[in-house]
């Protein structure tokens, strides 16, 4: 429990204001929009980590959602019809089942949350958290983070192959039938050479 | 600031993403409804990591981790709308009611 007025008062503006936005995001007519109100969702719930002493991880949250924000807000423009809001939107489906799920999953943890009982042991307010994180990556933990970083080369080998427009047997669009075996065989390579 | 009130918080975060990803047609919107619930879950692994765990090194491992995920799924999301874009034309869910191309 971290007790101390300006903290507390911090608290309430940033967590009121990163729901308020969250809620935001599936309210406003424009798409562009919602990106930013996600984006400012985001800014709340990294302020929160900043004000719980988790410093490092609360900017580069905000510094990672600020790029992917402005690419979700490019791929509205490129791909979306009404982008700009100039109509108002409401596409949703199953509207009644997800309102109904999204307070029953509320409801749910929120109720875990207020009722189990976690132990109180606040972090030592002497230690430095982003020295402790970097020694942790670099240290007892480096398999993990070299693996979320072998996981992101991956995704990104990943992405590029779902999104380019030619595929290894041809465009996209032609489906994915792989070529003849008995073609004309290759070359021998040069023994002479 | 308390726990309690932290997990009520990410909980909120995570039952509107709930409600995002189940009601909204656009597949971008969908990828939004994700993440917050991803936002919800990373908020209460650091109330964890900062108020019931001692400080404990790991606790900022995990978000570490929370954070690849969001990246991951942001970046397979943008490369299967370009695909999908690509091959239907399509934006909504509901143009893709034929699995074949």
């Amino acid at each position: 429990m971290i007790r101390s007025g300006t903290v507390d008062i911090a608290f309430w503006m940033f967590s009121a204001g990163s729901v308020v936005a969250a809620w935001l995001v599936f309210r406003t007519d424009s798409m562009v929009r919602a990106a930013y109100w996600l984006l400012a969702s985001f800014a709340g719930v990294g302020a929160l980590m900043v004000l719980l002493n988790a410093r490092f991880l609360g900017l580069v949250l905000v510094l990672m959602m600020a790029g992917e924000m402005t690419i979700m807000a490019v791929f509205m423009v490129m791909f979306m019809m009404n982008p700009a809001g100039l109509n108002p939107m409401t596409m949703v489906h199953q509207h009644r089942t997800a309102k109904i799920a999204g307070v029953f999953a509320f409801a749910g943890l929120a109720l875990v949350g207020l009722v189990a009982d976690f132990p109180d042991r606040p972090a030592d307010a002497r230690r430095d958290p982003t020295s402790d994180l970097g020694r942790e990556l670099l240290g007892d933990s480096m398999l993990v983070f070299e693996t979320a970083g072998v996981t992101l080369l991956a995704t990104m080998i990943g992405a590029i192959a779902i999104a380019s427009k030619r595929g290894r047997y041809g465009d996209a669009e032609q489906g994915s039938a792989p070529p003849a075996l008995e073609e004309k065989p290759p070359e021998p390579a040069g023994m002479e050479h | 600031m308390t726990l309690q009130a932290l997990l009520v918080v990410g909980a909120a975060l995570f039952g509107i993403g709930v409600y995002g990803a189940l009601s909204q047609q656009t597949f971008v919107m969908i990828m939004m409804g994700l993440e917050l619930m991803l936002n919800g879950a990373m908020l209460a692994a650091v109330a964890f990591w900062a108020m019931s765990s001692g400080g404990a090194p790991k606790g900022q491992l995990l978000t570490v981790i929370i954070m690849t995920v969001m990246a991951v799924e942001a970046a397979i999301g943008f490369a299967l709308i370009i695909g999908i874009y690509r091959i239907r034309k399509a934006d909504m869910t509901e143009k893709l009611k034929r699995l074949r191309a």
